[in-house]
């Protein structure tokens, strides 16, 4: 075989590598589309709103009675209540993370990405940091709430920051095993069907009544959940509730090692070969 | 009498790929020389996009070697997904951002400067005719607009390698001889182009080789010319409707063969005028009249029965032998 051109293929244009440039293109692909459409967000952001007010003005004064054993006065619940309801926002505006990483997925673009000289991860991280800005925009939003209907914390600078660290470091744990949750599932409906059980984990804590009240295995099953600590925690930096060390360790521990997980299981499914 | 690696901008060898059991690609060996087109043809589940995602890097192969632009596409993914551009055959653009978004995108990943970003846009949304519709969705562009967005994208990096999946199918013929005038342009600007395609006229239109693919085997390999020569299809087709005139033809045409339920007689032919009018002369000297006269060129079919004489292309073939029939119709 003879060559018939002699044009030599033109060494590919230096350019060095610069994941955190990707990074942050794509954080803004994510937040575009977040812009474009807050359908998904806000349509998730309903149930925790729709719960708060439930549970205040319908529920209120049964549920702080039964649970101080003192007189009905709802206003003793909201304080109980909002930092339940802040996680479940988290948890909730998460499961708008597989949604979107699952529908992405779907998408030609994403081969394209595969093909092209950028930091793989990139992909994903932008999904990570968009989501865990839309979750906290909706955190902000449900707290305004929140104390338009009453709360009332008494939380020093410094425990309002821990606070705010908090809610960043348990939504980034959710938002990456939601990202897993996305890329493993076959289309929008597949995602929001594997998500629920991580949504429900919530309503199975500490968060609208103690786990003291529940039964005995199942007690313990609430108290060492992910979602229940986190709530103490959170309780405790807020309204000066006694958290105790155990909650304090739970919360960081599940949080860095569910980051961790999810960082791992989303890595592992993005870099596995496309389905055909 | 020889290539070095140098010179060629993808070398492949011994490629294989299977899923579950099923081969989809069988050992082919693909060498396509800097600045020349490639095109793969054949029919659906010929494993023709198999091929292209495993030398775009999108696959890993189960065998086999391949070098793009030099470099070693499994040890040094990232150099060549840097030489390369990649149109696959579902468009590649972002639906949810408009054309303009997506270009900026591009740009912003290829790291030029913001300045140079909407340069290299703006002038690729210009000569790709995009833009009126820039500031819209992409996702409301109709199909030629799509796949012409998605090649602005893959130019944004200004690709020595370019791959094309199927980059006409589905495309109204406007837009199809837009693409491939797209094509010409690359190709004169010295891009080395790898496509993929079921229609022979367009590797025909386009390729300086063509590889016939076809249950994951390279069937044949050369150019347009040399294959067609390899084909005995085209043929003369004599339909009667009258059963005395045409067994009188048929008696005198010993060349020809016959169908006798659907009254028509096919002689081999290369539908030149030299040959059509000798056919019609034989028939005013025989006094026989056909109802209708058809010239059928070679095609895909053609190429697959002569080069396969299997039938794994019998559903093609149906479909193709109808758009051979409207082609005569003009």
């Amino acid at each position: 075989m003879s060559a018939t051109k002699t044009t030599t293929t033109a060494a590919p244009r230096p350019r060095p590598a610069n994941p955190f440039r990707d990074n942050l293109t794509m954080l803004r692909r994510n937040l575009l589309h977040a812009r474009r459409y807050p359908s998904l967000t806000l349509n998730l952001l309903l149930t925790p709103i729709i719960l708060l007010l439930l549970f205040v003005y319908v529920f209120g004064d049964v549920m702080s009675a039964g649970i101080t054993g003192g007189p009905a006065d709802r206003a003793d619940y909201v304080a109980y209540l909002v930092p339940g309801i802040l996680l479940l926002t988290a948890a909730m505006t998460s499961m708008g993370t597989a949604v979107s990483v699952a529908t992405d997925m779907t998408e030609g673009i994403i081969a394209r990405f595969r093909t092209m000289a950028i930091s793989r991860t990139s992909v994903l991280i932008g999904h990570v940091i968009g989501s865990v800005i839309q979750t906290l925009m909706a955190l902000v939003l449900v707290l305004g709430i929140a104390l338009a209907i009453g709360f009332r914390p008494d939380a020093t600078p410094v425990e309002w920051i821990a606070a705010a660290g908090l809610l960043a470091l348990f939504s980034l744990a959710l938002t990456w095993l939601m990202v897993g949750v996305g890329l493993v599932s076959p289309n929008a409906e597949g995602a929001s069907n594997l998500g629920q059980p991580l949504v429900m984990l919530p309503f199975l804590s500490s968060a609208f009544v103690p786990v003291d009240a529940m039964p005995g295995w199942f007690g313990w099953f609430a108290e060492y959940q992910p979602f229940s600590p986190a709530i103490e925690t959170l309780r405790g930096l807020l309204l000066g509730t006694g958290i105790g060390t155990t909650n304090a360790v739970l919360t960081v521990g599940w949080s860095l090692g569910l980051v961790v997980l999810g960082y791992l299981w989303s890595k592992a499914q993005f870099n596995r070969e496309p389905r055909h | 009498m020889t290539t070095t690696t140098q010179e060629l901008a993808i070398a492949a060898t011994g490629l294989r790929k299977s899923y579950g059991g099923k081969t989809v690609l069988d050992g082919i060996d693909i060498r396509v020389p800097a600045g020349t087109v490639f095109s793969l043809l054949g029919p659906n589940g010929a494993g023709k996009t198999t091929a292209v995602n495993i030398l775009s890097t999108l696959l890993s192969a189960d065998g086999g070697q391949a070098r793009i632009a030099g470099h070693d596409l499994v040890a040094e993914a990232q150099a060549v997904r840097a030489a390369i551009g990649v149109t696959g055959q579902f468009s590649a653009v972002d639906g949810l951002i408009t054309g303009e978004e997506n270009m900026l995108l591009m740009a912003d990943l290829h790291h030029l400067s913001k300045h140079e970003g909407r340069r290299v846009a703006g002038g690729l949304l210009e000569r790709f005719d995009l833009v009126e519709a820039a500031k819209k969705p992409a996702a409301t562009y109709s199909g030629g607009m799509k796949r012409r967005l998605d090649i602005a994208m893959t130019l944004v990096g200004d690709p020595r390698i370019i791959f094309l999946d199927e980059p006409t199918t589905g495309l109204d013929p406007r837009s199809r001889h837009n693409m491939w005038q797209i094509i010409r342009e690359l190709v004169t600007g010295g891009v080395t182009v790898f496509l993929t395609t079921q229609y022979l006229e367009e590797a025909d239109q386009l390729a300086d080789r063509i590889g016939v693919l076809n249950g994951g085997k390279l069937v044949a390999e050369g150019s347009a010319e040399e294959l067609k020569r390899l084909i005995p299809g085209g043929h003369v087709r004599l339909r009667f409707s009258d059963p005395v005139a045409y067994q009188s033809a048929a008696s005198a045409l010993r060349e020809a063969s016959r169908d006798d339920e659907a009254l028509t007689l096919q002689i081999p032919s290369d539908g030149s005028q030299r040959e059509l009018r000798a056919i019609l002369d034989w028939l005013d000297a025989a006094g026989v009249e056909a109802d209708e006269l058809s010239v059928h060129t070679p095609d895909l079919d053609d190429v697959f029965f002569a080069l396969t004489g299997s039938g794994p292309v019998l559903a093609q073939s149906a479909r193709s032998s109808q758009s051979t029939e409207k082609e005569t119709a003009r």
